[in-house]
């Protein structure tokens, strides 16, 4: 099974894997207790509410953790955490990293298909723009 | 609630299981605990086991085992499984549900060639949303570690205090997959796999097994062993939150507290403490929810050799642990019970032997620290 096979078979975030798609980051907040929550639900975690929608996200944040994976003649490998403006903390991965990557560094969010069909909502270094 | 004791354990001997199924390193390791409590397959009324079972679990090992039980239990929490399973087993012998409970651990990663652990792939919610970065254990584990850094200035050196310690308990078991001693040095200048965590950070991946016998107080009291009496339990699953993420503080501050509450004793009468050691950071997280510290004040607690036996204030994995000894089937909470019921016993290595233990603590931390898992807590009783 393909993580888009997963994917498709998880109807709440549908509407997610369809924005990163379009290049959008649709942030899945509750109309009845208003809180922001991520990965998507059908019903809201917090409240249990089943008033869900969609709306597109800052693609602001900043660096919760990560880790570092360095390879002779790759590209620094970086997982993480990120904290969206909007207050999610979602994991990811920082792309095009340099040496100084760090906790609390701000990072914008970039799209990359990956080869299992989805498109991923990774994020880059905006030190200078935020 | 009427007492359960730890009446058999045993830890498979096996490192590397070349030609030996997982099913029959399960049963032998069923047959080692039994016969270290006297007892035999006929006595065994309730069965209990995790995911690492093969087929469908519960049922195919006691297909395998030719058992007929009347309580089964396969709480799965990964590698923690197994204190749970002391826990509820503890329960049903009270309920009066069974008499004589075996718990079963068994695996062969590294004959099958796996480095570490593989989360599979299942449909679950959440998974495209981590697959698609496909972290391994090690950087989720590195994430903890990155955080409590920056939040508490917790450093390389002393995360690595937890591996010396580990080495210098390890030396002694002639099983250990890694014996030589280890320095701070050693540790923080090894390859780093995902900063900041390094090679001498991670545990070892071994194949092998384990099983414990928990009975009842009056069967327990019919056998020629030491009595050793499952005091207090806690449990907990923790998660990301869906987004409230805090990846410094584990399920431990429930399950630990809870043990310790019905136990009736404090972390200052611990005399000895089994740490679930996938990483070194695993064990830190841990000493800190269950109050052997307060929280971020782990880097110090652990530095200077204060888990070492014989020279620390709290002894911790006598037999090398995970991060020296054994991991089997990348899950290490049965181990952390064995060789807590060995030192209970003063069955220890006379070189790593607690004097007078009699009381001691094994804790779990199953699943991934960094994203859902489930901490375990037992506190165990030499009577």
């Amino acid at each position: 099974m393909t993580l888009a096979d997963l994917a498709a078979v998880n109807f709440d975030a549908l509407p997610f894997w369809q924005g990163t798609e379009a290049g959008e980051f649709l942030l899945a907040r509750c109309e009845s207790c208003g809180e922001a929550h991520h990965y998507p639900r059908a019903l809201c975690p917090f409240c249990r509410s089943e008033a869900i929608r969609f709306s597109p996200a800052s693609g602001k944040g900043a660096i919760y953790s990560l880790a570092v994976t360095r390879t002779p003649g790759k590209p620094l490998r970086v997982v993480a955490y990120v904290t969206l403006a909007e207050g999610p903390t979602i994991m990811t991965q920082i792309v095009d990293a340099d040496e100084a990557v760090a906790i609390g560094d701000p990072v914008r969010v970039d799209f990359q298909k990956h080869p299992e069909g989805l498109t991923a909502a990774v994020f880059r270094l905006a030190r200078n723009t935020n | 609630m009427s007492a359960a004791y730890i009446a058999g354990a045993y830890e498979h001997p096996t490192r590397k299981a070349d030609g030996i199924s997982v099913a029959q390193l399960h049963m032998q390791s069923a047959a080692g605990a039994l016969a270290d409590a006297g007892l035999s397959f006929d006595d065994v009324d309730g069965y209990f086991c995790a995911g690492d079972a093969p087929g469908l679990g519960a049922m195919s090992m006691l297909e395998y085992m030719n058992l007929n039980v009347h309580h089964v239990d396969s709480t799965e929490t990964g590698g923690s499984s197994y204190l749970i399973h002391v826990a509820h087993a503890a329960q049903a012998i009270a309920a009066g549900k069974c008499n004589v409970a075996l718990i079963t651990l068994a695996g062969r990663p590294r004959a099958a060639g796996l480095k570490s652990a593989k989360m599979p792939p299942s449909p679950t919610p959440d998974t495209p949303f981590e697959g698609l970065f496909a972290p391994s254990v090690v950087e989720m584990y590195g994430m903890v570690a990155a955080r409590h850094m920056y939040e508490f200035g917790t450093t390389s050196e002393q995360l690595a205090w937890i591996k010396v310690a580990a080495s210098h308990h390890a030396q002694h078991n002639d099983r250990a997959m890694l014996r030589n001693l280890v320095t701070v040095e050693d540790v923080v200048t090894s390859p780093l796999v995902a900063a900041p965590l390094h090679r001498l950070d991670c545990c070892v991946v071994s194949d092998g097994g384990g099983a414990l016998v928990v009975t009842s107080e009056a069967v327990a009291k019919s056998l020629n062993r030491p009595l050793v009496k499952v005091r207090g339990s806690g449990e907990a699953v923790k998660h990301p939150s869906a987004g409230r993420v805090d990846l410094t503080t584990s399920a431990g501050a429930i399950s630990g507290p809870r043990a310790f509450a019905e136990a009736g004793v404090t972390p200052a009468d611990i005399k000895y403490a089994s740490i679930y050691d996938s990483f070194t950071i695993t064990v830190l997280v841990a000493l800190e929810d269950l109050g052997f510290c307060a929280k971020g004040k782990g880097g110090a607690f652990v530095a200077d050799g204060n888990l070492i036996s014989g020279v620390g204030r709290l002894p911790f994995n006598t037999d090398g642990g995970g991060l020296c000894n054994n991991h089997p089937s990348n899950r290490g909470g049965m181990t952390k019970v064995i060789e807590a019921v060995r030192q209970l016993r003063g069955e220890a290595h006379p070189a790593v032997q607690v004097p007078g233990c009699d009381l001691a603590l094994a804790h779990g931390t199953g699943g991934s620290l960094a994203t859902r898992h489930g901490s375990a807590t037992l506190i165990l009783e030499r009577l």
